[in-house]
């Protein structure tokens, strides 16, 4: 990729620099819903770049079409304008894998082979299925549960099986929509830990839609902040804080509290516009 | 209570159901109030029994109807579980079959005998199919009911790691509705039982439902009554044996 760079006098110097291009290149990106009371613009005018190995965090007000973006990333659903971009994966493998929002996990199936089934949709033999579930089994703390179904699991165990499920196809894209919200606040940290913890070592790149300000800075190295319907971005927000983090130092760190503010301040008119919209109490 | 105790307590209460009842029938048939003749005690059955399983063949006529319930059970069972599964994944032959569907269920399937008859003469086919006929439906309505409760978040689970239909049918509408379809296969069996006793009232040709009828044509009450007991423990071991196999099948359910 060629870039036209301005020296320091401020002339454009045409020397080439070569950057990394990003993984995802989103441009113009929207979609619209057909429903019985007329078309619903969900998403629209989405440009964004997504770099490889960077944290992303989606964050907008319920409704405002962040999954919807999550799941044309996802390929679940098809854009009706705009275009997505996404390179240079190995044929044999998806580019992205998601983890969905609640109960994702297969009821049916023991906790080995929800992990595995990724790789055994892709065909991958026994052996190869075993070695690479063993290992991240190992890594979620679910190794001594590899045979339990996943009703004797707790809800956090649960979404543990759902991120295994999702790394065993080694994705490129690692999507996240609302992964823990379902969970109490203390087993949210824990994995919100465990998910910094697996990306450091993995160097994956993700993107996690959440409602929650404070978890997209905790795990994110860039926030966007979408409008109310129909979602837009609003706000694109770099989170300087150092790595590795964790949970403590993190919140006693003046800059998450300055971050936090620019953030609600951002996502606060918004909120309330999604409210009155849907004729919610403010 | 520990769980051992309970469960203990369990089996004591599941137990004590049926002796309580027979233990009432048995005071009541002694205490002379009631004729004995048409309301023998339970205790004076036995040697009724023992003369028709050393005489009689008993146990012929027992297997006789459960040949013929297991046999329908099969042939309305397979092809409903199939056609549910296709009703439940496809959207177009649900509208085409639907209609058919909820208007023959609301048939009672007995009804339909004399064109069974008619169509297939009247040797034991013509048994079978109306078994089948009258349980096509339940367990067909049932699986499609399991497939459509699914959560779509299944669904895009499959598609999201690139699985095709076939992939979708195998790991998540199958397996998914199989709660379903036990459900639908439990309703099943009763009217399975109530059919085929049916068809032996109106046809006799052997079977414990002939033998109730006929002992009671001619009055020989006693045999109509262990007629009935027989058929009572047929249609309890016929569920339990299916809520063996659910549990063989279905072992990701949530303990009941």
């Amino acid at each position: 990729m060629t870039v036209a760079v301005a020296n320091e006098s401020g002339t454009v110097d045409d020397r080439e620099v070569v950057t990394d291009p990003p993984l995802v290149r989103i441009r113009g990106l929207g979609r619209v819903f057909e429903t019985a009371a007329g078309p619903v613009t969900a998403v629209r005018a989405i440009d964004l770049d997504i770099r490889r190995r960077e944290f992303l965090a989606i964050v907008g007000p319920s409704g405002c079409g962040k999954t919807t973006l999550l799941r044309m990333i996802a390929g679940l659903e098809t854009p009706t304008s705009g275009r997505i971009e996404t390179g240079s994966a190995a044929a044999d493998r998806p580019v992205n894998a998601m983890v969905f929002q609640g109960h994702s996990v297969f009821p049916w199936m023991t906790v080995r082979q929800n992990a595995e089934y990724g790789l055994a949709i892709r065909g991958a033999g026994k052996p190869e299925r075993a070695g690479i579930v063993d290992s991240l089994l190992e890594t979620v703390g679910l190794i001594e549960f590899s045979r339990a179904y996943p009703h004797q699991l707790s809800e956090g165990m649960r979404q543990r099986v759902a991120i295994a499920r999702a790394l065993a196809v080694d994705p490129d894209l690692l999507l996240m929509d609302e992964p823990f919200g379902s969970l109490d606040e203390q087993t949210r940290f824990i994995l919100q830990d465990e998910v910094l913890r697996i990306w450091g070592e993995t160097q994956k790149t993700v993107i996690v839609v959440t409602h929650s300000i404070d978890e997209a800075l905790t795990l994110a190295d860039r926030v966007i902040v979408m409008t109310a319907h129909p979602g837009a971005i609003k706000d694109v927000v770099d989170v300087p804080l150092a790595r590795p983090r964790d949970q403590a130092t993190l919140r006693s760190d003046p800059e998450f509290g300055r971050l936090f503010g620019r953030i609600w301040d951002s996502l606060r008119s918004e909120v309330l516009e999604a409210r009155a919209a849907s004729g919610s109490p403010r | 209570m520990t769980a051992k105790q309970r469960r203990f307590a369990e089996i004591v209460l599941t137990i004590a159901s049926p002796i309580l009842l027979l233990l009432i029938w048995e005071l009541i048939s002694r205490s002379g109030r009631i004729d004995q003749r048409f309301w023998p005690a339970p205790s004076s059955l036995w040697d009724t029994t023992r003369t028709m399983v050393q005489d009689e063949d008993l146990f012929g006529e027992i297997w006789l109807t459960l040949e013929r319930i297991l046999a329908g059970f099969a042939m309305g069972a397979v092809p409903g579980i199939i056609i549910g599964l296709l009703m439940g994944i496809s959207w177009p032959i649900r509208a085409f079959l639907m209609p058919i569907a909820t208007a023959i269920y609301a048939i009672p399937k007995i009804a339909l005998l004399p064109l069974v008859l008619i169509a297939l003469g009247t040797g034991e086919m013509a048994r079978w199919v109306i078994v089948a006929l009258s349980i096509f439906f339940v367990v067909a309505l049932s699986t499609m009911g399991g497939v459509l409760a699914l959560d779509p978040i299944f669904t895009d689970v499959a598609r999201n790691f690139g699985g095709n239909r076939w992939t979708l049918f195998r790991t998540v509408a199958l397996p998914g509705s199989t709660p379903a379809i036990f459900t639908g296969l439990r309703l099943a069996l009763g009217f399975a039982l109530i059919v085929v006793v049916g068809t032996e009232f109106v046809r006799p040709n052997g079977g414990v439902g002939s033998l109730i009828w006929e002992s009671y044509s001619i009055l020989s009450i006693k045999k109509m009554y262990v007629g009935l007991i027989v058929t009572a423990l047929m249609g309890w071991l016929l569920v339990l044996g299916l809520d063996l196999i659910e549990r063989l099948v279905v072992p990701w359910r949530r303990a009941l």
